[in-house]
C-alpha cells in the first residue's frame, strides 16, 4: 500500500471527507422527509383537539374530521381580547418556554381559541401548557357555549412517570372534567382545581388529583387556574356580546 | 485504498454459512448474550421494555443499526486512521441512529413518539460500539454482518422476554392487546390490580436479574469454576 493510513494528512482527509459523507446524507434525509413529519404533527394537533371535544378520530382522519367540526379559530391576548393572527399555526408549548425563560412577557401572551359545532351544539376549545414534574404537561379543554361549564378535556405530558404522573393523559383522570364548571352562578371566576389525590372531591370547580403524582398534579391544577382566568374573560365577554343582543 | 475487503467470496476456501460464520449468529443468542453474560445495553433494556411494541421497534432500531454499522466499518477497517478509530465509529453509529431517527418519525409517528428519547441514546448502547470495535475493526464485512445480526438478535430476545412479563402484569396486556380481561380488575368489581411495580424500570433489573439466574444455572459454560 502506497500511503500510510496513520499519517496526519490521511488522518484529517478522512475525518473531513467521512464528516461530510455523514452530514450530506443526513441532511438529504432530514430535507426529504419533513414534510411527512410536519404533517404527522399537524394532523396530531387536530386528532387533540377533536378529542378535547369528545370525538375521537384516526390521527389520518384528523384533517378532514377537523374541517368538519372546527368552524372558527381566532387568537386572545393577555387581556382576553380577540387580536390578529393564525391560532392553529400558534406554538403553545414554544411560547410557553419562552415565558418561562423570560424572552416573552405575561401581557404579550397569545391563547388560541377554535371554536366548534358539534352534536351538543357551539363549543369552545381552549389549549393550555404548564410544568409537570419532569417537563411539561398540556392539554386541551372543551367549555360549553354558556362559557362556564366544561364539555370534555384532553391532556398528555412529555415524560410523566409511568403509573403515577402519566396518568393525567387517562380516561380515569380526564373523564372527571365534563359538567364541572369554571365559574359560579354569578359569573365569578373558579378555575379548575386538582385536588391532592383520592379525596374524593364533590367540588363543581375541582378534579380529584392523581394519587403519587402530585407535582404533576399540582402542575395541571397551576396550569388550569392560570390559563382558565384568560380564557374566563374572553368567554364572558364574548357570552354577554349574545345576551345583548 | 483497498477494494478487496468487499468481496468476501475472494478466497475460496469458506462458504457463507459455515459453521464458525453460524457461530456468530448463535453464540451471542446464549453463551455470549451481550446482555446476561456481557451485560451490555443494559440501560435501554430497562427503559424501553414497558411495552413490547416499543421493544419490537427498539430491537429492529439496535438491529439495523448495528448490522449495517459493522459492515461499514468493516469495509472501511483498512482505511480508518487507527488513531482517530474511536471517533470515526462514533461518527457513523450516530449518522446510522439518527437516520432512524428520521425515519421512524416520518413513518411510524404514534411508535416514534414512544421511543423517540430512547432512539437517540441507542448511539451510547455499548453493544454498539462494543461491536464496531472488537469485531468489525478486525473481520471482514460478512462475518461482521453476522455478528452484528447475532448479537442484535440477542439484545432482541431479552428485551421481548422482559417487556412481555412487564406489560403483562404491569398493563394486563400484550402487543397492546388486552388479556386479563376488564372484569377481572377491581375498578370493575374484581379481585385483580396491576401490578404497578413492573412499569417502573427497577422491576426490569429484577425481570434480567431471574433471565441471568436460569441462564447460568441451565448452561454449564457459564458457570465459573470454583
Amino acid at each position: 500500500m502506497a500511503f500510510d493510513k496513520n499519517s496526519n494528512s490521511f488522518t484529517f482527509i478522512f475525518a473531513a471527507v467521512l464528516v461530510t459523507v455523514v452530514g450530506t446524507l443526513l441532511a438529504v434525509t432530514y430535507m426529504s422527509l419533513k414534510p411527512a413529519y410536519t404533517e404527522n404533527v399537524r394532523r396530531e394537533k387536530m386528532q387533540n383537539i377533536l378529542s378535547a371535544m369528545n370525538v375521537k378520530v384516526a390521527r389520518d382522519a384528523a384533517p378532514e374530521k377537523y374541517k368538519e367540526l372546527i368552524t372558527e379559530t381566532l387568537l386572545v391576548n393577555a387581556q382576553g381580547k380577540p387580536v390578529e393572527g393564525d391560532a392553529f399555526s400558534l406554538d403553545v408549548l414554544k411560547q410557553y418556554k419562552d415565558w418561562k425563560a423570560g424572552e416573552v412577557k405575561s401581557e404579550d401572551l397569545k391563547y388560541p381559541v377554535y371554536k366548534a359545532t358539534g352534536a351538543e351544539g357551539q363549543l369552545y376549545i381552549l389549549p393550555m401548557v404548564g410544568t409537570g414534574l419532569w417537563g411539561p404537561v398540556w392539554g386541551y379543554l372543551s367549555v360549553k357555549k354558556d362559557g362556564r361549564t366544561v364539555y370534555g378535556s384532553t391532556f398528555d405530558h412529555k415524560g410523566e412517570t409511568p403509573g403515577l404522573g402519566a396518568e393525567i393523559a387517562t380516561p380515569v383522570f380526564q373523564d372527571q372534567f365534563p359538567g364541572k364548571t369554571i365559574a359560579d352562578e354569578n359569573g365569578t371566576y373558579t378555575g379548575i382545581k386538582v385536588y391532592k389525590g383520592g379525596t374524593g372531591t364533590t367540588d363543581p370547580h375541582g378534579v380529584d388529583g392523581i394519587s403519587g403524582g402530585t407535582i404533576t398534579s399540582d402542575g395541571v391544577n397551576e396550569m388550569l387556574i392560570r390559563t382558565l382566568a384568560i380564557y374566563d374573560v374572553y368567554l364572558k365577554s364574548t357570552n354577554t356580546s349574545t345576551a345583548a343582543r | 485504498m483497498s477494494t478487496e475487503v468487499l468481496t468476501p467470496e475472494a478466497k475460496p476456501a469458506e462458504p457463507l454459512f459455515s459453521k464458525k460464520n453460524r457461530a456468530l449468529i448463535t453464540d451471542p443468542l446464549n453463551d455470549n448474550n451481550p446482555i446476561t453474560v456481557q451485560v451490555l445495553g443494559i440501560c435501554s433494556a430497562l427503559a424501553i421494555t414497558v411495552k413490547m411494541s416499543n421493544a419490537l421497534v427498539m430491537s429492529i432500531s439496535v438491529l439495523a443499526v448495528v448490522v449495517v454499522g459493522n459492515v461499514i466499518i468493516s469495509s472501511l477497517r483498512n482505511v480508518i486512521p487507527s488513531r482517530i478509530r474511536i471517533i470515526a465509529q462514533l461518527v457513523i453509529a450516530a449518522g446510522l441512529v439518527t437516520l432512524v431517527d428520521i425515519m421512524l418519525k416520518a413513518y411510524v409517528y404514534d411508535v416514534a413518539k414512544q421511543v423517540g428519547v430512547y432512539v437517540g441514546l441507542i448511539i451510547t448502547n455499548c453493544i454498539l460500539m462494543g461491536r464496531y470495535e472488537a469485531f468489525a475493526m478486525g473481520n471482514k464485512p460478512w462475518p461482521s454482518a453476522l455478528d452484528g445480526l447475532g448479537n442484535s438478535l440477542g439484545y432482541a430476545w431479552i428485551l421481548l422476554v422482559v417487556a412481555f412479563f412487564r406489560e403483562i402484569f404491569g398493563s394486563g396486556a400484550v402487543m397492546g392487546m388486552r388479556v386479563i380481561p376488564e372484569s377481572w380488575y377491581s375498578v370493575n368489581g374484581g379481585f385483580y390490580f396491576n401490578n404497578n411495580m413492573m412499569i417502573l424500570p427497577p422491576m426490569a433489573l429484577v425481570i434480567v436479574g431471574i433471565i441471568i439466574w436460569i441462564q447460568r444455572a441451565r448452561n454449564t459454560k457459564l458457570i465459573e469454576a470454583a
